[in-house]
């Protein structure tokens, strides 16, 4: 027992959250006793720092630091064994994995853990909002709701998740043996639940969780009950992951592609999670910085955001929105790098204006920057700022817009193979051109001005990160399912999958851009009478939507316990990942890859985009093994 | 072939765009203007709907256009596509005409939000306070009589009003459908819009940013009036005078609601 307490594990990782949560009490009643604040004892004082310190003891505990604290201490490290690479049994994803295919995994699977949560709070708010009135949750139980569902979703699903796809094929992509730092992509994941958990159990918090949206605007954020310090120092986990992974991903791809594999013969994958990367490492910082601000302001009585102590509330918004908005396009970015790879491959073409699609991802990361004030229209900040803001955020639809366009034209004249990841590509290119477009509308100030804070928000936000985000999230996953389990999944189950989230996903959100316009403010849980007849529509079409997640959920879990063995390269695609076998030997390659060529040759004679020495060439999967691939219909 | 599906894609497609445009149009999106500003706004939505519509349309179009013609045929699994790698002339041109039309449509909505800023002679000025969870309202002091605060909000229709709007604890939005405006109420500033009501009636006065517990029931009423009847309106208010004024914000909005 005594050696299992010692080793890196659940059991020590036990132990030392127990020893945090007593190091919280500690230092709180030392500090307490010392101001001579009565109770010495207080609870609210303890959490506030459990919740900060505790995740670090546990951390500690199962072992995210022990080569680093040998290191440090000048003890002999164990030179690396890669003892903690690759996964032999389930429990294996429950440790410290250094190997980037068990983070990937890891990454994926708990987002996706954390997606249905919040899609089932989506499913409590919706029958709530089935009648006007109150029928099943209190206004803030409702509160709630709405921003544990928005901050699980951002923070704990479309940009960790990409993070864990991006894990799992970008160094295979580029003929890497693993990231650059595999512990601190080990350490990156593990701050990722802890996040999550806390973001869930501030329900548990006195006061119920945190209610101020997941954009905690002060001052409502700095007078909320302690359940809104879940969300502030939760945010920092989730921020500090993906800092670390957006460094992890720089490096990697800059120092670590095989030879041959210049910038330009680079996977637009690999090119948009490079954009990704640069936009988290430097907007990431700003909403870190903002949460901090608002926990001085609620646990210790500064005053940044109090008028009356010389505060600034309309700082608040700048700081937060300086990330969130380039947050929008974190969340979509390595989603173009995946519809990229998908539709060059099911259209068996090059993929069109290959050097524009990454000067355009380029592009978005610059101007991303810039546009961050048009969530600030209403808000009472100076008026001409607004008329800048105006013509970036417009503008920003031309390099998207150069990015859909060649989309299409690579789907012209190509052989399209319509399986389940093609056909969410396309429910992406279509759905994601409505949020675009009504994105380009609330760039428009005076129409901003009336809409902004009402349903065409919430439909314009699920249109671009659902009908967006969440189609590419999907189609990725259909079509690296192969790759990352070494199984089929079942073509027809993904077909009904697409089908049903396709509709239902129009019918729960299209008419919310109509009941925004007629002025239904968002973030409501009753409303006036003249609503109730769409709401009563919206409700019903997203329970149906909410099942057919569970489609999804089933194909998943029954075609990996179960599914026909996928061969190396079931879609005959030409980029590195498909080259070895499904899943990949541990270290990757067992020849190390040279990049001669472009990754989307497909139609030129004899093209190839890697060789592996021996001569092996990265030919196009023989016909015999088409038979495992699904058949289009 | 080509030539003859790229006729007949673009046939059809103008077909469905300007359905497209007609089904858009006819839609009754807003809810009934009540302000000079508002007709501006919603000729501006008309504009960008018919703008929008086409760019849907194209992009839907080219998405069936593939599906139906280039989908993989059996007995073509080895099949590729040609190798095209891309058109610089197209590439200009989608650059260039999106940018220049988004350019164009800042310049209408920039001179839309010019007009409806615009100040008028003769602004009454009324000032807005946001409290968790109602809304008051208070008139100038003017001609010697004693300035009114209340918690319902008259306006003479036809005339010029300027709102001075804070609020006295967390952010509140002023919004007031019928007008297409809105404005956030903001601890510690005092923001402002401008509005031209043209409509006698009663409309629906939103709190559109999340302000706490009551921020959904946070609706009440603005009365449009004519003159004379506005005029009888605040004369009450004043005589009734010092007790309502001196209640400030502390007012609650169980009066009025929508």
């Amino acid at each position: 027992m005594a050696t299992k307490l010692r080793a890196p594990g659940w059991y020590r990782a036990g132990v030392m959250s127990a020893v945090g949560i007593a190091f919280s009490y500690g230092l709180t009643a030392l500090v307490r006793s010392l101001y001579g604040l009565d109770p010495v004892i207080d609870g609210e004082a303890v959490t506030v720092v459990a919740l900060i310190a505790a995740p670090f003891f546990f951390l500690i505990g199962l072992g995210a630091f022990d080569y680093w604290f040998y290191w440090a201490s000048g003890r002999p490290t164990r030179p690396e064994d890669h003892s903690s690479h690759g996964a032999h049994s389930w429990k294996d994803y429950f440790r410290i994995n250094t190997d980037h295919k068990v983070i990937g995994i890891q990454y994926v699977c708990t987002s996706f853990f954390f997606m249905l949560i919040g899609g089932l709070m989506a499913m409590l708010l919706r029958a709530e909002l089935a009648r006007p009135g109150q029928q099943f949750v209190d206004s803030n139980a409702y509160n709630g709701l709405f921003s544990v569902h928005a901050s699980l979703l951002i923070f704990l699903f479309v940009i960790p998740v990409f993070a864990g796809l991006a894990n799992y094929v970008i160094p295979l992509m580029i003929g890497a043996p693993d990231m650059a730092f595999p512990r601190l992509n080990a350490l990156s994941f593990w701050l990722l639940p802890i996040a999550g958990l806390m973001m869930v159990a501030s329900f548990f918090a006195p006061g119920g969780s945190f209610a101020t949206g997941w954009t905690a605007y002060a001052p409502l954020s700095t007078h909320a009950p302690l359940g809104q310090l879940f969300f502030t120092v939760g945010v920092q986990f989730a921020g500090a992951s993906s800092i670390a992974t957006a460094l992890n991903f720089l490096v990697t791809i800059i120092t670590m592609r095989a030879p041959g594999m210049s910038f330009w013969r680079m996977p637009l994958l690999v090119w948009a999670n490079f954009s990704t990367s640069l936009l988290v490492v430097i907007a990431t910082p700003f909403v870190a910085g903002s949460q901090f601000f608002v926990l001085l302001d609620r646990a210790l009585g500064f005053n940044f955001f109090n008028p009356a102590g010389g505060g600034e509330v309309l700082m608040y918004q700048h700081v937060f929105w300086f990330y969130s908005h380039p947050a929008v396009y974190i969340m979509m970015l390595p989603g173009f790098g995946i519809i990229s790879e998908i539709i060059s491959v099911k259209a068996r073409k090059p993929i069109f204006g290959y050097r524009m699609m990454a000067f355009s991802l380029l592009a978005i990361v610059v101007l991303g920057f810039t546009v961050w004030a048009h969530h600030m229209f209403v808000s009472g900040m100076q008026g001409w700022i607004r008329v800048p803001m105006m013509i970036t955020t417009s503008i920003i639809a031309v390099p998207t817009g150069i990015k859909i366009f060649s989309w299409l034209a690579t789907l012209w004249r190509g052989v399209l193979r319509l399986d389940t990841p093609m056909l969410f590509a396309l429910g992406f290119l279509t759905m994601f051109t409505l949020g675009g477009i009504s994105g380009v509308m609330l760039a428009i100030i005076p129409i901003d001005i009336h809409v902004s804070d009402t349903y065409f928000i919430v439909a314009h936000i699920h249109y671009v990160l659902f009908g967006g985000s969440l189609f590419t999230i999907y189609a990725g996953v259909y079509y690296w399912f192969p790759k990352m389990t070494g199984r089929m999944y079942d073509e027809t189950l993904g077909k009904l999958h697409f089908w049903a989230t396709f509709i239902f996903f129009n019918a729960t959100f299209a008419p919310m851009h109509l009941i925004g316009i007629e002025g239904m403010p968002r973030r409501v849980a009753d409303y006036a009478e003249q609503f109730a007849g769409w709401n009563l529509f919206i409700s019903i079409a997203s329970f149906f939507l909410g099942l057919s997640t569970l489609v999804f959920v089933y194909n998943m879990i029954v075609s990996w316990r179960g599914g026909p063995k996928a061969v190396a390269n079931p879609w005959r695609s030409l980029t590195l990942e498909w080259q070895v076998s499904s899943p990949p030997p541990v270290f990757n390659f067992d020849q190390v890859p040279t990049v001669v060529g472009s990754p989307y040759e497909y139609g030129v004679p004899g093209a190839v985009h890697g060789i592996f020495k021996g001569g092996a060439e990265a030919k196009p999967a023989p016909a015999g093994t088409i038979a495992t691939a699904p058949t289009p219909d | 072939m080509r030539k003859h599906l790229l006729a007949q894609m673009l046939g059809i497609g103008s077909v469905a765009a300007a359905a497209g445009i007609a089904i858009a149009l006819a839609i009754d999106w807003f809810p009934k203007q009540a302000s000079a500003q508002a007709g501006r706004v919603d000729r501006l939505f008309d504009v960008l709907l018919i703008i929008s519509v086409p760019v849907f349309v194209l992009v839907v179009t080219v998405v069936i256009y593939s599906v139906v013609h280039f989908r993989m045929r059996p007995g073509e699994e080895l099949k590729d596509g040609p190798p095209v790698h891309g058109n610089t002339r197209l590439e200009i041109v989608w650059t260039t005409i999106p940018a220049v039309v988004l350019v164009a449509l800042c310049g209408y909505g920039y001179a839309v939000l010019h007009k409806n800023e615009a100040s008028a002679a003769n602004e009454l000025r009324v000032r807005v306070n946001g409290v968790q969870f109602a809304w008051n309202f208070g008139y100038p002091a003017a001609g010697g009589q004693k300035a009114v605060a209340t918690n319902e909000l008259y306006l003479p229709v036809g005339q010029a009003v300027k709102f001075d709007i804070t609020s006295q604890d967390v952010i509140h939005s002023f919004f007031v459908p019928a007008w297409r405006l809105k404005s956030d109420a903001v601890p510690g500033l005092t923001t402002h819009y401008r509005v031209k009501p043209d409509r006698i009636g009663d409309f629906p006065v939103v709190c559109a940013e999340l302000c706490g517990l009551g921020h959904a029931t946070m609706r009440q009423v603005v009365h449009v009036v004519p003159r004379a009847e506005f005029d009888a309106w605040l004369a009450k208010q004043r005589a009734a005078g010092g007790a309502a004024a001196s209640g400030g914000g502390a007012g609650s909005g169980a009066g009025a609601s929508s």
